[in-house]
C-alpha cells in the first residue's frame, strides 16, 4: 500500500502514542506545550499514553498555586484528560522516589511502573514524543 | 555575596556547582525550578541541610506555592518573597547567578 493510500484511509489508522514528559512545570514552558499536543492528538482517536519520569513527575503534584507568579495553573487540566479517553497516565517509580514523592501526592489517579516496564512500554509504541 | 540558583538540581548541575564555590557566610537563593532541592525528601535535601551550616539558604515562596511545594520546606531554609528577594540583592555586595 502507498503512502498516499494510507493517507486517504487515514481516518481508520490507530498508532500508539507515547508523550514522554520529562521536564517540571513552569520553569520551562515544556510541560504546558507537551499537554496542549497530547488534546490535540486526543481529537484523532489514537491510542495515547502519557508518561511521567524525572522532573516530569513534579508536573502531577496536588496543591499548585500558581497566582504569585501570575502564570496560567494547567494542573488541573490533568484532571480532564479521561474526558478526552486519555486514561493512560504512567508514572516512574524511581523517579518518585528520588523526589519523596507517593501517588497520594498526585493530583490524577496514575499507574506506577518500574523500569523495566517503562522501558516495555516504550519499545512497543510507534511513536515516542517527548517533552 | 549571594548566589542565585534557577534550575532543577535533578536536572542540572548548576546548584552543586554553587555550593562548591559559595564561601562560608554566603547566602544562596533558590528560584523557579531550583526550589525542589529544599522540599522534604529531594535528592538534594541533605546536600542543602549540609550547606546549611555554612550557608544561609533562601528559597522564593511564589514558587514554591506554583510547584505544590509551600508546605514541604526543609527545616533551616528561609522562605521569601519578592520584596525579600530585592533586599537580598540590595544587602549583597555582589551576585552570581548559576544559569
Amino acid at each position: 500500500m502507498s503512502d498516499m493510500d494510507d493517507m486517504d484511509e487515514g481516518s481508520g489508522i490507530v498508532k500508539k502514542f507515547m508523550f514522554l514528559n520529562r521536564k517540571a512545570p513552569h520553569g520551562t514552558v515544556y510541560a504546558l506545550e507537551g499537554l496542549e499536543v497530547v488534546l490535540i492528538t486526543a481529537a484523532f482517536d489514537q491510542d495515547v499514553s502519557m508518561v511521567f519520569t524525572d522532573d516530569g513527575v513534579y508536573q502531577l503534584l496536588k496543591g499548585i498555586d500558581t497566582k504569585g507568579i501570575e502564570v496560567k495553573d494547567f494542573s488541573k487540566t490533568y484532571r480532564a484528560l479521561d474526558g478526552y479517553d486519555i486514561e493512560k497516565l504512567y508514572v516512574d517509580q524511581a523517579s518518585m522516589d528520588a523526589r519523596g514523592l507517593t501517588e497520594d501526592d498526585l493530583i490524577v489517579d496514575v499507574t506506577t511502573l518500574s523500569v523495566a516496564e517503562m522501558a516495555n512500554l516504550m519499545a512497543e509504541q510507534d511513536v515516542v514524543i517527548s517533552f | 555575596m549571594l548566589h542565585i540558583v534557577n534550575k532543577s538540581a535533578t536536572d542540572r548541575g548548576s546548584l552543586e556547582s554553587c555550593l562548591r564555590m559559595a564561601t562560608k557566610g554566603s547566602a544562596v537563593l533558590l528560584i523557579e525550578d531550583a526550589v525542589y532541592a529544599v522540599t522534604n525528601g529531594s535528592a538534594a535535601a541533605a546536600k542543602i541541610q549540609a550547606a546549611a551550616a555554612d550557608l544561609k539558604i533562601y528559597a522564593l515562596g511564589p514558587d514554591l506555592a506554583a510547584r505544590g511545594m509551600a508546605g514541604r520546606v526543609l527545616d533551616g531554609v528561609n522562605v521569601v518573597d519578592y520584596g525579600g528577594f530585592v533586599d537580598l540583592v540590595a544587602e549583597h555586595n555582589s551576585c552570581q547567578s548559576w544559569l
